[in-house]
């Protein structure tokens, strides 16, 4: 037996209450010992993680890869290379393709597309609806059979109440998760940014937090009802925090994320029509930022890249005009680290809600345990990156960071024992 | 990148170089625009009507919605100002065939001119080509979405100005439209720099946009209350698309409430003004007895607007001259 040796890193692992300056072997893509070498065999490798980190591998619950359709906006490969230069092991990309990913054909491509590559591993979320279309039930049990850990409309609307009922039925039967984003298209219609003194004063159609949280209540009710393994996409208001939590209280098991852009930024960042600010779900208050940091703090929250890359001309339009979204993955990992730098979220909360809860809701074991696969990130918290557009790994021209210097980056990505990045 | 609305606008001193919002102009500024303007109708009443501030200068009037007033008011005040002037309808067409805004703007740059007359349907568009388009044109905003119209704010302050002597510690009420309401918003802010003692916008619920009162006006929902004690009295146009959208549920209703008839004014002072941005809807938001009245002084705006247009093209065209002359030596200007 040869192993990998991790010597000196501060291995972090909230689920395991780790947090000790130590080693760590490896062995046939397993974690084999920790703090000690395994009787018998040698060396293949040491890495130094002095003045390191070691984490479990962060885990994306959601993601805009642009393949298949929009090849324009980057490649699965060049994305998953990016999510790996912020520590992601797994990523899952949303459904919002094109062709839409409503058939076992796109998700094997997918599939393939991502282990080609070789950088994080995809686990695709199908379509819930054909087209994403919000009338007809996509054939669900066959996307989860043919490698989607859950299923999700993006943020596209059913038609009603009825379809959704119905989804949420025939996903309960097979016991196949559904990823749910809380957007009554009604109240959300033609805005373009949280509805509020800013939008306000720019004249920008706002989109009211009823549209998130009317939605929210619909889609409770209806969990409750059909009983299904539901998680919430990307939630922006503090009242939704707080529904999700009498929820809980009411004995309904459910799980929530949120898009780090939600927990960084407010509507003032629109002040000046900068669009790269134009964003689905939009910036929030101030108390709507601080209510989803609580929640990210105290475990009931995930969260997640909502990684969107562009082309410069999708961004190169007014405001209202400009395609919504973020290209996150190259500056997640740093931005975060900011985040913990202010005080505003533990480290310990922050890898519980990027890597512990979003394995569990994705159905994976992640963790730095004996036995355990070892996917994980090393970081070097002092490593200073710079966000220069030409540096940028995403092929997305829309990332928030473009031009600074931040501190935080990964050293190395391990998918299974194999050092991917 | 400079994305400050306000601070786009300006040279490195503090002068015109675009006129995109009254948004954070300083009172100086603003007062400025008002005062050249004033010495602009002065040269409207000549028989010979041009002055020579803008000869040689090239300005597109470039319209992405339509609008005949606005257009013609930009065309007479460059025209008077010895511009050549082009006028461009660029409809919602031309974009619909996939050009974008910014082809359009690549196009016209090639063209060589000096100041582009914006308007569009998106809020921040005047903004937006500010920031992307060839350095030294300078960009009039002619009303983009409800963000901004500040050339029609600055003509109502000089209507209120010359008729009620000064903005200063005057009451202003606003009535009608403020959601969907560029001209509003530019009226407020103005209004507030300018010193007036309370700006005041008065409509139903679904026509005043949330947290309106954080741009530092009241809102009222009542005309009694809200036109009491008025100085200067702004009644809004009701576009008719907005009772198809759920916003108001007839013409009459909104009439009943809010339409501005002669006893609804006796709330305001005995010598307020009343004014409209035009077109007027005779009998939805105003009636003719009062539209036509001795308080109206709706018909002066429209001629004030021309030398407003004339002193901000004239300002901004000054404030761009200054800054190329500053980079690149006083020579550019003879060659």
């Amino acid at each position: 037996m040869r192993y990998l040796h991790i010597e000196n890193a501060r291995l972090i692992d909230p689920a395991s209450n780790l947090d000790q300056v130590t080693d760590l072997y490896v062995a046939e893509g397993r974690i084999a010992a920790i703090g000690h070498k395994p009787a018998g065999g040698g060396i293949e490798l040491t890495i130094d993680g002095q003045g390191k980190w070691l984490v479990p591998g962060l885990v994306d619950l959601g993601a805009h890869l642009p393949e298949p359709g929009y090849a324009h906006k980057g490649t699965i490969a060049s994305e998953t290379r990016a999510a790996c230069s912020s520590g992601f092991t797994h990523v899952c990309s949303l459904p919002d393709t094109k062709p839409v990913t409503d058939s076992s054909a796109v998700v094997k491509l997918i599939l393939e597309k991502a282990s080609k590559a070789g950088y994080s591993k995809v686990l695709p979320l199908g379509a819930l609806t054909q087209g994403l279309e919000g009338e007809q039930l996509a054939s669900m049990f066959t996307l989860h059979e043919a490698g989607c850990v859950a299923l999700s409309n993006a943020r596209r609307p059913f038609k009603d109440s009825y379809v959704l009922r119905r989804v949420m039925e025939y996903a309960a039967t097979y016991d196949i998760p559904v990823f749910l984003s809380a957007n009554d298209i009604a109240l959300s219609a033609g805005g373009c940014m949280h509805e509020g003194p800013v939008a306000t004063r720019m004249g920008l159609s706002g989109i009211p937090r009823t549209a998130e949280t009317i939605a929210l209540a619909q889609m409770l009710l209806l969990i409750e009802q059909t009983g299904v393994r539901a998680h919430i996409s990307q939630i922006s208001c503090a009242r939704s925090v707080a529904m999700l939590q009498q929820a809980r209280n009411e004995g309904l098991s459910i799980s929530a994320d949120t898009a780090l852009a939600n927990l960084i930024y407010t509507d003032d960042a629109v002040n000046g029509y900068n669009s790269q600010f134009n964003v689905q779900p939009p910036l929030r208050s101030e108390s709507d930022r601080q209510a989803l940091l609580a929640a990210v703090n105290s475990g009931e929250l995930a969260i997640s890249s909502n990684h969107q890359p562009h082309e410069v001309a999708a961004k190169k339009a007014p405001f209202a005009d400009a395609e919504p979204g973020m290209s996150m993955f190259d500056g997640f990992l740093p931005l975060a680290l900011q985040l913990v730098e202010r005080g505003e979220l533990s480290l310990t909360a922050l890898i519980r809600a990027t890597s512990t809860l979003p394995a569990q809701i994705a159905g994976i074991e992640q963790g730095l345990v004996e036995g355990q696969a070892f996917n994980a990130a090393l970081i070097d918290p002092l490593l200073e990156r710079s966000f220069r557009r030409s540096e940028l790994l995403s092929k997305g021209r829309n990332s928030p960071l473009a031009g600074q210097t931040l501190k935080g980056a990964v050293s190395a990505v391990f998918i299974e024992g194999h050092q991917v990045f | 990148m400079n994305t400050d609305p306000a601070k786009v606008q300006l040279t490195a001193d503090g002068r015109l170089k675009h006129f995109l919002t009254t948004e954070g102009l300083s009172r100086e500024l603003l007062t400025e625009i008002l005062d050249t303007a004033d010495s602009f109708i002065s040269t409207q009443e000549r028989d010979v009507k041009k002055v020579p501030l803008l000869r040689g200068k090239t300005v597109v009037n470039l319209f992405f919605e339509n609008s005949t007033r606005t257009r013609s008011t930009f065309e007479l005040a460059a025209k008077r100002l010895s511009a050549d002037i082009l006028n461009l309808d660029i409809s919602k067409s031309a974009t619909a065939k996939g050009e974008t805004l910014m082809d359009t703007l690549w196009n016209l740059e090639a063209m060589y001119s000096d100041m582009f007359v914006v308007r569009h349907a998106d809020s921040g568009a005047a903004h937006f080509i500010a920031e992307h388009v060839t350095p030294h044109v300078a960009i009039i905003n002619a009303g983009d979405g409800r963000h901004a119209h500040p050339t029609q704010a600055m003509l109502d302050m000089l209507t209120i100005r010359r008729h009620k002597g000064s903005i200063e510690g005057k009451i202003v009420a606003i009535v009608g439209d403020i959601l969907h309401s560029r001209v509003a918003r530019s009226q407020i802010h103005a209004l507030r720099t300018l010193g007036a003692a309370e700006v005041r916008v008065i409509g139903p619920g679904t026509l005043l946009p949330k947290d309106i009162e954080s741009l530092g006006c009241k809102a009222f929902y009542r005309m009694e209350e809200g036109l009491k004690d008025c100085d200067v009295v702004i009644m809004l146009r009701l576009q008719k698309e907005r009772m198809q959208n759920a916003l108001l549920p007839s013409e009459g209703e909104f009439f009943k409430l809010y339409g501005l008839t002669e006893e609804k004014l006796a709330y305001a002072k005995p010598d307020a003004i009343v004014m409209h941005p035009g077109p007027i809807n005779r009998g939805v938001e105003i009636e003719s007895n009062v539209a036509d009245g001795p308080q109206s002084v709706i018909l002066n705006q429209v001629s004030y607007g021309i030398a407003v247009r004339m002193a901000v093209m004239a300002m901004a065209m000054s404030g761009q001259q200054q800054e190329k002359n500053e980079l690149y030596g006083n020579d550019q200007e003879e060659a």
